[in-house]
């Protein structure tokens, strides 16, 4: 889960890493109310979870109530790379001697973690690292072992900041790593880290994902996932825990795992189709969850056929034929479904079907065919044209 | 022959009064695989249909010799499991448990790399591994593989790994061991360390490499299999039609940027004189064409 800046800034707190003292608006009002809360000079800043922002107009600077309104007006609403800004960060201005870079994430094909310091932050951070790589310092840090002081250090005199910024930089990566491991994040970024005019170094910027597969230890996060502006499809899907992306064809996609899903989906292409969404019901899926499944596909009125494409290991069939008669008993399907049925008690799953195939319930016995049945039905139903 | 497991493997498994632990270690047991023992803290003296349970690996390996570990325990517990594992000198450690957080597992890799360097860890988030006809560990249906090689299989994805060995199976061509590495950012063992292992087997004459999206395991392995591979490989990369930025399910799906495309993937592999299918039937009919032409 990506977080947005200020979500970003405000779990950055919990760990002491500096930052601008600021709050959020909705509207041009609560916008003018923070600013007076923080102090004028303020940074009115689009919430969005887009790189780009500053480019596209979404940062402004405002000296007071007036500038601070307009600029407000200006962004809300604002379309930023296909993100609607509904939310604001204002925060007090900072005097800006000197903008770096700093980021922790897990570098994969070393198996470590990655830290990376620059001199040179700022908008043009991913030039840098094309162009000059070596203005990028790197730290290879070993998960076991941890980021020592010594190690901070290092990045710090590698990336030559500035003299006066150095004990803190130190200070602010330690931190930094520490929300990065105990926080549970999958990356953070700080961009630019700023080194003010009164020699003060602190997060001008927040970057940080969160690795979903942590959140049963964070309840705090419950607040950041209320704010997950989702397609809702994909809402509805996760609330029965489900693992979908809402795509834009015809033929609906089920199918256990992520890789045979993906695969469906690139099967359903190269058959001339194409899929309305990648759903995998996840290992060991019960009757529920696949009956779930066929309910969030069922929301999707772009969908003309679903494919169900099963190879139970850890899921059995016969859970998948109970899911699916519950389904069909529960609600009214609007597209058929081609089923796929092989694995793990795939005669069982079967012999539970074998009564209630009909034109809207059909099997097919290969993947390929299957696909093939799908794309065709899904083209039958939307008149020849897909 | 067959890598990492085999008729002489004896194993425990971690988590077998749980329900998952119960269905798949029974069945691996059903399937000819040495399952000796099982643990379950607490619940140590009691067994699972003949099979007895003790409270620590230790205790297991002690009683019935047991030298590989089966882990199927909740995501919280999992890291620990695999290091008690290790700890008690298992020497191959399976573990299926999907969810695993990042970090847990980036600290879980570099401690046994560090304090277990014997210790050989497949997964998490991994279907496990079968050797037709000698042993299955993990949750593969082990109907669907047929004994005898000449095939070794690799595959980042569990369900996938299980399609690749039904494409084989059907056109009547075995396998010698297939495992799942699993879909997880930071797995045990990777396609390297397999396609090694394939290479140094000698019943093993061919490998299927099953990729998917996300991250630069597979361009890793294609420099390997031009450098050091003199057995032919097929391999098959999913997620074509993946759309940049979301995460396709396993949390190393994904395209960031220019990284990870399957695209890329794919021309590393063709590059590297693997043969590239564009959909696991096609895989399993070129393998056709490649065993064939092994003589």
């Amino acid at each position: 889960m990506d977080l947005f800046e200020y979500q970003g800034k405000q779990y950055f707190a919990r760990f002491g890493i500096p930052t601008s003292p600021g709050g959020i608006a909705d509207t041009p009002e609560e916008a003018v109310a923070r600013a007076s809360e923080v102090g004028y000079p303020v940074v009115v800043k689009a919430q969005v979870k887009v790189g780009g922002r500053g480019k596209a107009g979404g940062v402004r600077l405002a000296n007071d109530k007036q500038e601070t309104r307009s600029a407000a007006e200006a962004i809300l609403g604002m379309n930023i790379k296909g993100h609607l800004v509904r939310r604001l960060w204002i925060e007090h201005a900072s005097d800006i001697a000197k903008e770096y870079y700093a980021s922790f994430t897990l570098d994969r094909t070393a198996k470590l973690h990655l830290g990376m310091v620059s001199a040179k932050g700022g908008v043009e951070i991913e030039q840098v690292a094309a162009e000059d790589p070596r203005a990028i310092a790197r730290l290879h840090i070993n998960p076991v072992e941890g980021l020592t002081e010594e190690g901070a250090r290092k990045l710090v005199e590698e990336a030559s900041l500035d003299e006066e910024a150095k004990d803190q930089a130190v200070a602010v990566l330690q931190a930094l790593y520490r929300c990065f491991v105990e926080g549970d994040a999958d990356l953070v970024e700080v961009n630019p880290l700023i080194l003010t005019v009164d020699g003060r170094v602190h997060a001008l910027d927040a970057k940080v994902t969160l690795d979903d597969n942590a959140a049963y230890r964070h309840p705090e996060w419950e607040e950041y996932r209320a704010t997950e502006l989702e397609d809702e499809r994909e809402k509805l899907a996760r609330e029965k825990g489900l693992n979908y992306i809402g795509l834009d064809g015809s033929t609906g996609i089920i199918a256990n795992g992520a890789g045979l899903a993906m695969s469906t989906l690139d099967v359903v292409n190269q058959v001339g189709g194409s899929a309305a969404n990648f759903l995998d019901i996840g290992g060991g899926a019960s009757a529920d969850v696949m009956a779930a499944a066929l309910e969030v596909i069922n929301t999707d009125e772009r969908v003309r056929s679903i494919l169900v494409n099963i190879f139970g290991g850890i899921t059995r069939c016969d859970e998948v034929a109970r899911g699916i008669l519950d389904a069909l008993g529960r609600v009214e399907l609007k597209a058929p479904i081609v089923l796929r049925l092989d694995g793990t008690n795939a005669e069982e799953g079967r012999a539970i079907l074998a009564d209630h195939l009909s034109e809207r319930l059909i099997q097919e016995t290969t993947m390929l065919s299957a696909a093939r049945k799908a794309v065709e039905m899904a083209a039958q139903a939307s008149g020849g044209a897909r | 022959m067959s890598i990492f497991a085999d008729e002489n493997t004896k194993v425990v498994v971690q988590g077998l009064t749980g329900s998952q632990g119960r269905f798949h270690g029974l069945r691996n047991r059903a399937y000819g695989t040495k399952v000796v023992a099982g643990v379950t803290p607490g619940k140590g003296g009691s067994d699972v249909e003949g099979i007895p349970v003790y409270d620590t690996v230790a205790q297991a390996v002690d009683a019935t010799g047991a030298d590989a570990s089966f882990v199927v325990v909740p995501p919280p517990f999992a890291a620990g499991a695999v290091l008690e594992a290790a700890e008690a000198g298992i020497s191959l450690i399976v573990c299926i448990t999907e969810g695993i957080p990042a970090q847990d597992e980036a600290r879980l890799f570099n401690q046994l790399k560090r304090d277990y360097p014997n210790a050989r860890l497949i997964g998490p988030n991994c279907p496990g591994i079968i050797s037709p006809g000698k042993c299955n560990i993990g949750i593969t249906a082990g109907e669907i593989a047929l004994a005898g090689g000449p095939v070794g299989i690799v595959s980042r994805s569990g369900t996938l790994t299980y399609q690749a060995l039904y494409e084989l199976t059907q056109q009547g061509i075995g396998q010698t061991t297939c495992l799942g590495i699993g879909g997880d950012p930071v797995p045990g063992t990777s396609f390297i360390d397999c396609l090694q292992a394939f290479e140094a087997d000698p019943e093993t004459k061919a490998v299927l490499m099953i990729g998917e999206i996300g991250g630069s395991e597979e361009e890793r392995a294609a420099d390997f299999i031009a450098s050091e591979m003199s057995k032919p490989v097929v391999a098959y990369i999913a997620g074509v039609t993946a759309p940049p930025g979301r995460r396709m399910g396993h949390a190393g799906a994904i395209i960031s940027g220019s990284q990870g495309t399957a695209q890329a993937k794919m021309e590393a592999l063709t590059a590297a004189g693997a043969r590239v299918a564009k959909n696991p039937s096609e895989a399993g009919e070129i393998m056709v064409e490649v065993v064939k032409g092994l003589a």
